[in-house]
């Protein structure tokens, strides 16, 4: 007996000694938080959470890769258990979730038919699928069965739809996926996602400068969830009321249903549901990822700068706006007039901006009351700079100084100060008034010249309207309000009496000659053909660029350094990042691109955000991998379109002529619930080269 | 000559797991997938070698030489944990390649039913040392085998259609019961 017991001792002792020396000699540091997270999950190791094991789950928690609600069985008692070990709020970190992408893999033609085991694997190892569509759902829901939450389910349509409330995350559907459809991200890397070569986008999505995913949005609406298309929307477009009523909409010159009869009338909708969210009352919950800590300086509050603002703010870092005027909007507020985007509804807009978290420091201007280096001294880790497109071309001819003359952004945005009553200095405003030029500026004066009631307005343009900048519908509406407007005409001189005012503006015919670099054709004078027309008031609006004086306050600093084009836009290393030679510095919107679109600055914001967001947590700031960037996948756009019967588009509602050339009313009116199902039903919800047939089956 | 037959019984006629039904939670736990199969086989090998060739020594010299059989279960449980808790932190340290393969199922197989009941067969057939490392070899090699081809059998399976009752472990349960009685057929060969 004596003997059992001291062989079992001095067998435990040699072990004991041995594992002590060992743990000592063979010690590799770990972070002792591991051990303990470990010990709160539930110990089970059943992988339900999608690491092997509760040990690899822990690190992953403790590397931050997981959330502490990672322990599915553990439930909510072990998610604030870990939490509060890993000093962080239960169910701050970004949950996961998965969703299905594609959402009409029964609509491509047939390769074979198919009759082995229904699974998507084993079609997929036929040539990748039965289906012609090389990128679309299979349909035989691997990942329902692969599921352990039950959280994805058949849809009636005959592709699986994630049911989001019951996803954990855990991304068991993503690994089984052949086709690499379905995937489980997290709020912001859907955020940060741009188009790809590769991907299974619609022609309108490809040519959206903000690469909304119109398609998904006016399903939406065509199923009535109004709400849910917001939310589509903002994933890619924090403006949707400004952009729903000033945007040319590109895309829908894209349109595959315009090959058809007429383009889907995408802005109406989008302007449609932005309408809707504002009337209701309520604004619809933006949910923000949990604060990263890090603090981004954004320069500029338009379009790209609110639009970087919004996207970074929602990704979690900390963000500031510093703007030279008073309000937000840039360009959209002081600008744009009033009777296309009421300042009523813009301000809305901003303030839903503002109230994700984002502060605004009004009439801040870069040059003069900071400069870059005092936003690094402040602790910022990273500056976007959207300062916008805010100085006129000079025109040189004679008499450009003479009293009644005006540049075209300098008087709408002096006027708009004044109408909006932050100064009180009003445009005098002349009785026979000519603009020159042909962009939205020249536009946009003569509209608001009408509204002042100035007898006679006309536009000067050296070209023929073909060539013209501006939108279509806003010279169409130009013409319409009773502007006269002459093409081919260029100024020669203007002609001021002996007090130094404007009486007359001598113009010289044109006609069109060979094409220039442009590709547009180049006017050339026509002999003899002079003019002179009496006027009191010329604006020249021939065009503006971005303001970089600020350089000059910074000579021998920092923002000295900064790299500037030769049409004065802010230089970027690549387009497709927008950083600028200072590393920490990035841009978009007018002030890189020169002036541009509205949609163009917000999806530059957002690209720049996922840079700075890049930048921000240390990685190598680089391009999307396979960026869809100014061009469309080959072989998407079509030049005819079968299986489709014609049908016309809505009409846009506005106000008679009559009315509104006497008020700045808001002159575009929001469609009709109705007319917006109608509308969306149109829509054919192409993929990149699938659509809804009128026999096939529809989504 | 004798070694390969005793390497052949233990592999295919007295298969640890489907002629002796040790160690069937890895079996029906790791068999899931093709990788974490593979990775099993291995450390059971590992361990299993290491874990016979000590139970092994310590039975001869200690249990035997002074005449303690009767806790013969209590230190082999005593002098695996130990080994296998040893062996993962050597790894950790010094081998850490081998580690990140292994890692994950070392622990796993500290108290698994194949690894004791293989070092218990070993002193009960009353083997020399050398016998003893082949024979535990094989345990651990027909181990992998069965466990490799049943993780095969599943990855074709899950392909299948099961009916809903007899999904997952039910239907592994049925597929290892129909492997087993292959395995019989070997029996009587040597
Ligand atoms: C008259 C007019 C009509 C237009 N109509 C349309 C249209 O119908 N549809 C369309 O899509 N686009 C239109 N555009 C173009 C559109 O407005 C611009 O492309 C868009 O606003 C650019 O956004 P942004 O953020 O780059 O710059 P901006 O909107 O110009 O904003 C720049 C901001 O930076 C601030 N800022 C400037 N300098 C400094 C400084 N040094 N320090 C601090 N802050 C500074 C300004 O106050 C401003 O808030 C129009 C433009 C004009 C001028
Ligand atoms: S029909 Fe619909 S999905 Fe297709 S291009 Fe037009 S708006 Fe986009």
């Amino acid at each position: 007996m004596l003997s059992a017991i001291l062989s079992m001792l001095g067998l435990g002792m040699v072990s004991s000694i041995l594992l002590g020396v060992a743990s000592r000699v063979f010690y590799v540091y770990e972070d002792p938080r591991i051990a303990e997270v470990e010990s709160l999950t539930a110990g089970a190791n059943c992988g339900g959470c999608g690491y092997a094991g509760c040990s690899a789950a822990a690190a992953a928690v403790v590397a931050g890769e997981a959330p502490p609600s990672v322990c599915i069985v553990g439930g909510p008692e072990s998610a604030a258990a870990i939490a509060a070990v890993m000093g962080m709020d239960p169910g701050t970190a970004e949950p996961r979730v998965s969703e299905n992408e594609c959402t009409g893999g029964k609509r491509a033609a047939n390769k074979y038919d198919y009759m082995g085991v229904p699974t998507c694997n084993a079609v997929a190892a036929m040539y990748g699928g039965r289906r012609q569509c090389p990128t679309g759902c299979l349909g035989y829901g691997d990942c329902i069965k692969v599921c352990m939450f039950g959280a994805i389910e058949m849809g009636k349509d005959g592709y699986p739809v994630v049911n989001q409330d019951k996803c954990v995350g855990c991304g068991a559907c993503e690994a089984i996926c052949p086709k690499n459809i379905i995937r489980v991200k997290t709020m912001s890397e859907r955020l940060f996602e741009f188009n790809s070569i590769d991907g299974a986008h619609a022609p309108c999505t490809q040519t959206c400068p903000a690469q909304i995913n119109i398609p998904k949005y006016i399903n939406q609406i065509k199923n009535g969830d109004y709400e849910g298309a917001v939310n589509t929307i903002r994933e890619r477009n924090p403006l949707l009321l400004a952009c729903g009523r000033v945007c040319p909409h590109p895309c829908e010159d894209k349109c595959r249903r315009g090959v058809v009869d007429e383009a889907v009338s995408i802005n109406q909708l989008k302007r449609f549901v932005a309408d809707y969210e504002m009337n209701s009352g309520r604004r619809l919950p933006i949910p923000c990822a949990p604060s990263t800590g890090k603090r981004v300086a954004v320069i500029g509050g338009g379009p790209a700068g609110l639009s970087c603002a919004y996207f970074l703010r929602r990704v979690g870092h900390d963000v500031t706006i510093f703007d030279d005027n008073p309000e937000l909007g840039g360009m959209i507020r002081y600008g744009i007039p009033e009777y296309r985007l009421p300042k009523k509804v813009l301000k809305w807009e901003t303030d839903g901006i503002l109230n994700m978290g984002i502060a605004h420091k009004p009439n801040m201007r870069l040059g003069r009351d900071f400069d870059l280096g005092s936003l690094v001294a402040a602790g910022y880790d990273a500056i976007f700079l959207g300062i916008g497109a805010w100085k006129d071309y000079a025109l040189n001819i004679e008499g450009n100084d003479l009293d009644g003359v005006y540049t075209g952004i300098s008087f709408l945005t002096r006027f708009a100060a004044w109408q909006q009553g932050v100064s009180n200095d009003p445009v005098p405003v002349g009785r026979k008034c000519v603009v020159i030029g042909g962009g939205n500026t020249a536009i946009d004066c003569v509209r608001t010249l009408v509204r002042l009631g100035a007898e006679e307005v006309s536009i000067v343009y050296r070209r023929t309207r073909n060539e013209m900048p501006a939108n279509k519908v806003e010279i169409d509406a130009a013409e319409e309000e009773g502007v006269n407007l002459k093409y081919l005409f260029s100024p020669n001189r203007i002609i001021g009496d002996d007090n130094g005012r404007v009486v007359g503006l001598e113009v010289q015919e044109m006609e069109l000659g060979e094409p220039d670099e442009s590709g547009r054709r180049r006017p050339v004078p026509k002999e003899g053909a002079v003019q002179i027309m009496e006027t009191d008031m010329v604006v020249l609006a021939i065009g503006q660029g971005p303001d970089v004086s600020f350089k000059e306050a910074e000579k021998g600093k920092r923002g000295g350094e900064l790299a500037i084009t030769k049409r004065e836009t802010i230089d970027q290393v690549d387009p497709r990042t927008l950083q600028t030679n200072i590393p920490y510095v990035f841009t978009a919107g007018d002030a890189a691109t020169g002036a541009s679109l509205v949609v163009e600055a917000i999806g530059g914001g957002r690209r720049a955000a996922r840079s700075i967001d890049l930048y921000l947590s240390g990685k190598p700031v680089t391009p999307p991998v396979n960026d869809l960037f100014k061009t469309h996948i080959p072989g998407s756009i079509f030049e005819s379109v079968e299986g489709v019967t014609k049908k016309k588009r809505i009409e846009m509602p506005e106000l008679d002529v009559a009315t509104r050339i006497k008020s700045f009313d808001e002159v575009d009116q929001v469609i009709s619930e109705d007319d917006a199902k109608k509308e969306a039903d149109r829509c054919l919800f192409c993929c990149t080269t699938c659509y809804n047939r009128d026999d096939a089956c529809k989504i | 000559m004798e070694y390969i037959l005793l390497a052949i019984s233990c592999i295919l006629i007295n298969n640890i797991l489907l002629a002796q039904f040790l160690g069937n939670c890895p079996f029906l736990g790791t068999s899931k997938k093709m990788e974490t199969a593979v990775g099993m086989a291995m450390a059971v090998i590992f361990v299993l070698v290491l874990a016979g060739v000590f139970t092994w020594c310590v039975d001869t010299y200690l249990l035997k030489r002074f005449d303690l059989e009767f806790l013969r279960t209590l230190s082999f449980i005593l002098v695996i944990a130990s080994l296998v808790q040893f062996v993962e932190m050597f790894l950790k340290k010094s081998i850490p390649a081998l580690y990140s393969g292994l890692g994950i199922f070392l622990p796993l197989i500290t108290t698994n039913c194949a690894v004791m009941g293989a070092c218990l067969i070993n002193i009960k057939e009353e083997y020399d040392f050398m016998h003893t490392l082949v024979a535990s070899f094989s345990y651990a090699a027909g181990f992998g085998l069965a466990l490799i081809l049943f993780a095969g059998i599943r990855e074709r399976i899950n392909l299948g259609r099961v009916p809903k009752p007899l999904a997952d472990t039910s239907i592994g349960l049925v597929t290892a019961g129909m492997i087993a009685l292959s395995f019989f057929a070997f029996k009587g060969m040597v």
